[in-house]
């Protein structure tokens, strides 16, 4: 049998130093995806170190954010009350995510760690570079209807799932981290890595760093924000293309806007370029629809995916104007 | 077929039409148990966890298997490492080509009678690998986790060889099967082509359909345990019977020395049947010396379970000005393996449902190195009615008429290809209470004419047929006690449909019974053969089986009265079974019940087995089922989702037993067939002819979200030639619900869709 090893951390130093950096340990959140991935035996980890009982507590900041811990569950943070108040996009993408039973389940550490779907990363009879490094991919000229367009490299395609992490870049959240060399904080966009051509080193994390919080800046106009998600059926899939979006608008003209895109990119999405084509322009549909070819421009699709593009174009410029 | 076979069915067909009818079953008019909303008698048990499924069964010294499968397409084994997996801790036998026991290959269904084999490949017998994921190994071991750790140390070195899993390379030498189920593959009457060419109005289009997986929530199993050169198969299964014999055949032992039982199964859907799991069990249980428990995992369903394959059709239709039909062409192909034979029989609606001054219809198969397709509910049917029925909306559209106006100027007066006069068709009525029920009259005809704000509303309709099938070779036994108390047996199955409680409501209606006198017992080779439960003839076939026992029954029981008795000199024709006994028609202070006769000739019981005569009726009339798919959808506009957000399924089959459980079937028959419209897709890798999505995850059945309110509704006028006027009703459902949902998205976004399923990036 494989020889697997539980512990359960009580703060964040005595989950590093059970941790200690070794490549076979991992941290364990809820285990929604985790322990998925040892069922399949993707990952085969040979410690895993429970955080959930960590920093389950959602706290306001003195700048008027949100500090969140790495071990609050999916549901207790898209219930809560400052939350659906203040950053109604992030409640609506984590509760357009999985089951009610997962999200009971699942940490908000866990969900911005958790793997991508790719039906050649979950098959070892398959070539897949994220899985087995320069082994190559089967997903580039195979079934990619549900891969990316945007960050991708020739060694992977794959999307990263997650909802609520759209709605964070969008946020502008900031990761805490707690490492060997101390503590840290980096914006969320930097900590997922783009696959380039090393697709198997997913984020920035050093070995045995631990996320211990997520904190979101204070945003008053994020009040008015929204996430639309467009996927094959109407509940439990991931999605083929989503939108968080926050806008500020006075009399008619676009003073600031947060846009997140999920299902398109090889990690959670910050539509710079769209934001950028919006800003100071007047809410119309015709600025909106430039905002989001902005975005798009570079996009690359694969023999299958093409339609994400205009559909992502589409879904912005409508989610846009709903918020107009 | 060949031409002598054809001579002799025409002969038969000849000599059976000449057969008078058999009387009408005299249970048709009566109101009893039948027709009545009894509840599941399985459903308490199954509430309270007491419904013990295959899996389930308990043994002292059970092993726990594991099953590995092949990675290539096509090729064969050069290399078995099993050290590993044979050292790891709890691990009992490891078992390959190499040491299973020798076993003949299956016989495949439709080989002889009793055949149940999925294909006639040999299992774990040699080095040969045919599809990807052909079950390579078996690992058995103390506890399943040991057998899933020691599976994942065996190392197997393949040479692959060219394999054929491309659909349009294996269209290039497709070809006719041999028979679509007993039917000739390809019919023509008239010059159907010529008759296209000088229509008034055409329409001639291909369709496309994905291949299925089934997705049963009860995964494969089977328990099994040797007994003195025995084999007991606990097994979720829908032909007990066949499975056995097939089993049995393959070890070369006796039929009797395998007993299959299956009193529970979590679904079945037509994927219930025989696969190689029961075999690698047995096989593995047999080396091994103990009792083994296999459980498929989800992927291995998807890798060892044959599905439903892809098809692609053509469908022509040329009508005449006054909107009747001048030619009706359905062709196509569909992919086989040629180690099985199930061709996807979708061109049979086309042979029932419409006049046509022409018709032409062919099936092919092009055979690809893959698992052996297989049944999945309303096969060909499910499949058929996308094509045709799509075809005749876009019919009426470019005739401008109304579709529900069109169909019924296509009515036949017989069948259209047979030419046998129908025994029961009323899906004019169908359509009448279907459309009033929906309201389609308030429909808008034109494309995107109604809207909800980004979402475009549209209505569409499609016909749902299936075939009424009776199987010959059931029996039944009865069994009555002195007590009044009936015991029906017969080894039919139950998938959770309700098999078991609409035949004691029968049997109560037969025997002149309460229901709570009566029990039935089934799922199990040591009663009675009864039929597979398949082509939704099981309920037809048990009632008529149940029915010839219990008229011997009565024939028995009349002897044993004797000339003391109030029924001296009757006849059994002149008697009915009430209140517990017989009683004559014509003076019913003639009477005498069960227990007084028994007790007057002393005896505690009385157990009477009959077998039903042949299904002569479906060889003398065109027997279908009917019904009208309403359906409305809303498509978003911007993304292009589609939402189903109304339904009404509107039947003619016969009479309906238990508006409960009716109600259940045509209700998931529908919300699959929701699924076959949107969402389920095999994404079968034609470079590797391996299976991606493998899983509940990625292989998207609708989820409740998916699914609106469904009204269902029948006619419920009997069919005057089948046992109680019934039809079987399991796989209706699904038909026409693929072209209800896509005329309705055409009729709600102008596009016209012919390829499921009708996922949102074919509507942006």
């Amino acid at each position: 049998m494989i020889e697997l090893r539980y512990e359960k951390a009580v703060d964040p130093a005595s989950a590093m130093q059970l941790h200690g950096g070794r490549g076979t340990a991992r941290y364990l959140g809820g285990g929604t995806n985790l322990v998925d991935l040892m069922r399949e035996e993707i990952e085969q980890p040979g410690l895993v170190v429970d955080v959930t009982g960590l920093s389950g507590d959602i706290r306001e900041t003195d700048g008027g954010g949100l500090l969140i811990g790495a071990g609050v569950k999916n549901t207790a943070l898209a219930e809560h009350r400052a939350v659906r108040a203040r950053y109604p996009l992030l409640s609506r993408a984590i509760l357009s995510g999985a089951s009610g039973q997962i999200r009971n389940m699942a940490t908000v550490g866990g969900n911005i760690l958790q793997r991508t779907r790719c039906y050649y990363f979950y098959d070892d009879a398959a070539r897949c570079n994220k899985r087995s490094p320069e082994s190559g991919c089967d997903a580039i000229d195979g079934f990619n209807r549900i891969h990316a367009v945007l960050g991708t490299s020739p060694a992977c395609v794959a999307t990263h799932p997650s909802d609520m992490c759209v709605a964070l870049v969008a946020l502008d959240a900031v990761v805490h981290l707690q490492g060997a060399s101390g503590a840290r904080a980096i914006p969320l966009t930097d900590l997922h890595r783009l696959p380039d051509g090393h697709p198997e080193i997913e984020t920035v994390l050093e070995p045995g760093e631990l996320i211990t919080a997520i904190e979101i800046p204070n945003l008053p106009f994020a009040a008015r924000s929204t996430y639309r998600k467009v996927r094959d059926r109407a509940s439990y899939a991931f999605a083929l293309v989503s939108v968080a979006a926050a806008l500020d608008v006075e009399h008619g003209i676009v003073r600031d806007a947060r846009i997140g895109l999920g299902g398109v990119a090889t990690k959670p999405w910050r539509a710079r370029a769209a934001e950028r084509a919006v800003v100071g322009k007047a809410a119309t549909e015709a600025n909106f629809r430039a905002a989001a070819e902005a975005e798009l421009e570079n996009a690359s699709p694969l023999s299958g995916n093409g339609f994400k593009i205009e559909l992502a174009k589409r879904t912005i410029v409508h989610t846009l104007g709903e918020l107009a | 077929m060949s031409i002598l076979d054809s001579a002799k069915q025409a002969m038969m067909g000849a000599i059976v039409r000449l057969t008078p009818d058999a009387p009408p079953d005299p249970l048709i008019g009566r109101h009893g148990a039948v027709g009545s909303q009894l509840s599941r008698i399985d459903g308490p048990l199954k509430v309270a966890g007491k419904a013990r499924f295959a899996a389930e069964v308990p043994y002292d010294d059970l092993l726990f298997a594991a099953v590995l499968f092949s990675r290539v397409a096509r090729g064969r084994i050069t290399s078995l490492d099993t050290s590993g997996a044979k050292a790891a801790p709890g691990v009992a036998l490891v078992m390959t080509y190499q040491n299973a026991p020798r076993m003949g290959a299956p016989k495949i269904m439709g080989e002889s009678p009793m055949a149940g084999g999925p294909s006639n490949l040999p299992v774990m017998q040699d080095d040969r690998i045919h599809w990807n994921g052909q079950p390579v190994a078996v690992v058995l071991a103390e506890t399943q986790e040991q057998a899933d750790y020691a599976k994942s140390l065996i190392r197997i070195a393949y040479e692959v060889e060219p394999a054929i899993t491309s659909f349009e390379a294996a269209k290039a030498h497709a070809h006719p099967p041999e028979s679509v189920l007993g039917e000739p593959p390809a019919l023509e009457t008239g010059d159907a082509e010529a008759a296209l060419a000088e229509a008034a109005f055409r329409v001639d289009n291909l369709y496309r359909t994905p291949r299925h997986n089934h997705n049963a929530i009860e995964l494969h199993a089977v328990t099994v345990v040797w007994d003195d050169g025995s084999l007991t198969i606990h097994d979720a299964s829908q032909m007990v019977h066949q499975t056995a014999w097939t089993i049995a055949d393959m070890f070369g032992i006796g039929e009797d020395k395998v007993r299959v039982i299956s009193p529970f199964v979590g679904g079945g859907f037509g994927g219930k049947c025989m696969w190689y799991h029961q075999v690698l069990a047995a096989a593995a249980s047999k080396l091994a010396e103990r009792p083994v428990r296999l459980v498929l995992s989800r992927e291995g369903v998807f890798r060892s379970v044959g599905g439903r394959t892809c098809t692609e059709q053509r469908v022509a239709l040329g009508a005449k000005a006054d909107g009747t039909l001048a030619a009706l062409i359905h062709t196509g192909v569909v992919a086989m393996t040629t180690h099985n034979s199930c061709p996807e029989q979708f061109s049979f609606p086309a042979r029932h449902l419409y006049a046509a001054d022409a018709i032409k219809l062919a099936q092919e198969v092009a055979d690809m190195d893959m698992l052996a397709n297989t049944f999945m509910r309303a096969p060909g049917e499910s499949v058929g009615t996308f094509a045709l029925e799509s075809a005749i909306d876009e019919l009426a559209i470019a005739m401008n008429i109304d579709p529900i106006e069109l169909r019924r100027r296509c009515e036949p007066e017989k069948d259209p290809t047979s030419g046998a006069e129908f025994s029961s068709r009323h899906i004019i009525e169908a359509y009448r209470r279907g459309g009033e029920r929906f309201g389609w009259h308030r429909r808008n005809p034109v494309p995107r004419s109604t809207r909800d704000g980004e979402w475009l509303i549209g209505h569409g309709v499609a016909t749902a047929t299936y075939p009424y099938y009776r199987m010959p070779g059931a029996g039944a036994r009865i069994t009555l006690s002195a007590d009044g108390h009936a015991l029906v047996q017969i080894a039919t199955h139950e998938m959770g449909m309700g098999t078991a409680t609409v035949q004691v409501q029968h049997a109560a209606d037969r025997l002149g019974l309460p229901i709570h006198q009566v029990s039935f017992e089934y799922g199990d080779t040591t009663l009675p053969m009864g039929t597979i439960a398949g082509g939704s003839n099981q309920t037809a076939s048990v009632v008529a089986a149940v029915r010839a026992a219990s008229d011997a029954l009565f024939d028995e029981l009349l002897r044993l009265a004797g000339n003391s008795s109030p029924l001296a000199g009757l006849k059994a024709d002149e008697l009915e079974a009430r209140d517990g006994g017989l009683v004559s028609m014509q003076d019913p202070t003639r009477a005498e019940n069960y227990a007084a006769i028994l007790k007057r000739a002393g005896r505690d019981e009385l157990a009477i087995e009959a077998s039903a005569p042949p299904p002569i009726e479906v060889q003398k009339y065109s027997m279908h089922s009917y019904g009208a798919q309403f359906c409305e959808v809303r498509v978003n506009e911007t993304t292009g989702e589609t939402r189903v957000s109304r339904f009404v399924g509107s039947f003619d089959t016969g009479r309906i037993l238990n508006p409960k459980t009716a109600a259940s079937q045509f209700r998931g028959g529908i919300i699959m067939g929701l699924g076959l419209a949107l969402t389920e897709e095999t994404m079968f890798d034609e470079r590797t002819g391996r299976i991606m999505n493998p899983s509940l995850a990625e292989y998207h059945v609708p989820v409740h979200l998916d699914v609106p309110h469904i009204e269902v509704i029948w006619n419920d006028i009997p069919d005057p030639h089948s046992p109680l006027g019934l039809h079987g009703i399991g796989e209706i459902g699904i038909t026409g619900v693929g072209a209800a949902v896509a005329n309705a998205i055409f009729n709600a976004t102008g596009k016209r869709i012919r390829e499921l399923p009708i996922t949102l990036d074919k509507l942006l």
